[in-house]
């Protein structure tokens, strides 16, 4: 099938997002694709505040069935979450889990003011009341398939298609 | 099944026993799980839902509040529910072998037991005995293994000198008697630190301790050499009025870490010590608390490397 390409989308999402931001906006990533992401939009948008990081395995609802993911890498949230508007950022949205294990996890950081979603492919697939606020492209996949983002050497971003089946992404 | 009793058929962690024979890539694993959980215990909320449901028992026939209240923490930062035993003062003193004690403990729906025993082996002896459900971490057992001190002390080591295959390590006093040192040195060796060495007087060190790949000093001037990390042993109790030492002031002029003595290593050497320390007996106080000193460290990495473990087993 035709993927769209990554580079274009992120210039929509850019647009999207810069009619919303604040100078108490914040990004941040959940890894990896996002984390990709967020630096972009960071870049882009030119924000006072530092981007953050969230790896969601310590809150993810999958543990009792596959456990702790094997690479887990540190979150690290450079701002002060309380009072602030945080944009969270994903590669691709589908069920819904991981965006609710990132919420989980940001307020164990503080209270944020609002958070909203951004993220650059909307597959569907929703299992929780989850959506997002900012949308690259909405791209239909067949259930059976994997959609990622991925960083080429020289930092351009783009979509791949895998038949590999994981639960939850 | 694996011949390892540690490992499960997929060959991922079942159980925590010794550092001894556990292949590199799981001990990089639980160190680099520790790393995301240091994060977590330095946020406001020091928590997370991981292990939420599961019961955690304590089992200390020995006695030991630093350790016991390191996994307790440790347990609860995962959010399992924790139940400590101090079974040196009960069910043990009324007649139940350890088996029993661990049957009863099971029937109440354990999934964990954190283990201290004097004797060497208790541990072992639990993990082969429970449901394969259930997983075991050794807190320690007679003078046999303490894995998890040994996992912080190279999570600690990691954090201030990231190259193993450059360093120098040496650990200095009571090899004979220490299930610390045995699991740094099995940890060590496995992650590639190429020169480890002892240092004690003859009557502390085991026979044929070189087998386990060290080199032996008799001498700290000699020993302290060029070393990039010295791990400092506790002397115990009961070694220091024994025929294998003359006096702990003895101990201290040839043993005692002073800063004239860490002099002799590399100007950015660290000093690690398991605790509790002896001051002025097999460390100085200036050199306990000086620069140089992250024996600190190792008690907040404590934590985030027991939370690593806790969850790698729980999940596998």
């Amino acid at each position: 099938m035709q993927l769209p390409d990554a580079e274009q989308l992120l210039i929509q999402l850019t647009e999207s997002i810069r009619r919303d931001i604040s100078p108490s906006t914040a990004l941040v990533g959940i890894h990896t694709g996002g984390v990709w992401l967020a630096e972009r939009l960071l870049q882009n948008l030119q924000l006072p505040l530092p981007s953050g990081t969230l790896d969601v395995s310590f809150y993810r609802d999958d543990f009792a069935q596959i456990g702790l993911h094997p690479q887990v890498r540190p979150s690290d949230i450079p701002f002060t979450v309380e009072g602030s508007h945080i944009i969270l950022v994903d590669d691709v949205l589908y069920t819904g889990r991981t965006i609710r294990a990132a919420i989980n996890e940001l307020f164990d950081y503080g209270r944020p003011a609002s958070v909203r979603l951004a993220a650059l492919i909307d597959r569907g697939g929703r299992e929780l009341p989850i959506a997002a606020q900012y949308v690259g492209a909405v791209v239909d996949v067949p259930s059976d398939k994997m959609l990622a983002l991925e960083q080429s050497a020289d930092g351009t971003l783009g979509l791949s298609l895998y038949s590999k089946i994981r639960d939850n992404e | 099944m694996s011949n390892n009793p540690q490992l499960n058929r997929n060959g991922q962690l079942q159980h925590l026993l010794t550092t001894e024979g556990l292949p590199a890539p799981i001990l990089l694993n639980i160190l680099d799980t520790a790393e995301s959980f240091v994060g977590v215990t330095e946020r406001d909320v020091k928590k997370v839902p991981l292990l939420r449901g599961k019961s955690i028992f304590n089992l200390f026939f020995e006695p030991s509040t630093r350790t016991r209240t390191t996994f307790e923490i440790a347990a609860k930062r995962l959010s399992a529910d924790v139940v400590n035993l101090n079974i040196a003062a009960s069910s043990q003193s009324k007649g139940e072998t350890l088996l029993d004690t661990v049957n009863n403990l099971s029937a109440m729906h354990a999934d964990m037991f954190v283990v201290r025993h004097a004797q060497s082996g208790a541990a072992h002896l639990i993990a082969r005995h429970v449901r394969p459900e259930i997983h075991v971490i050794n807190a320690g057992d007679g003078r046999h293994a303490h894995p998890t001190q040994g996992l912080l002390d190279v999570f600690t080591i990691r954090r201030y000198k990231p190259d193993f295959r450059s360093l120098r390590v040496a650990i200095v006093g009571d090899i004979l008697h220490s299930r610390v040192a045995r699991s740094q040195i099995h940890a060590l060796t496995t992650l590639g630190v190429p020169e480890v060495r002892v240092i004690a007087p003859k009557t502390l060190l085991p026979t044929k301790v070189e087998r386990l790949g060290v080199h032996v000093y008799h001498d700290m001037t000699k020993g302290l050499k060029d070393v990039d990390v010295l791990m400092m042993l506790r002397l115990q109790n009961e070694r220091m009025f024994s025929a294998r030492l003359p006096s702990t002031e003895e101990y201290f002029k040839y043993y005692g870490l002073t800063q004239e003595k860490l002099s002799l290593a590399r100007q950015d050497a660290i000093v690690l010590h398991p605790g509790p320390m002896n001051r002025g007996v097999e460390i100085d106080s200036a050199v306990a608390d000086g620069g140089q000193s992250v024996i600190l460290p190792q008690v907040t990495f404590g934590i985030a490397v027991r939370m690593a473990v806790m969850s790698i087993l729980a999940g596998n």
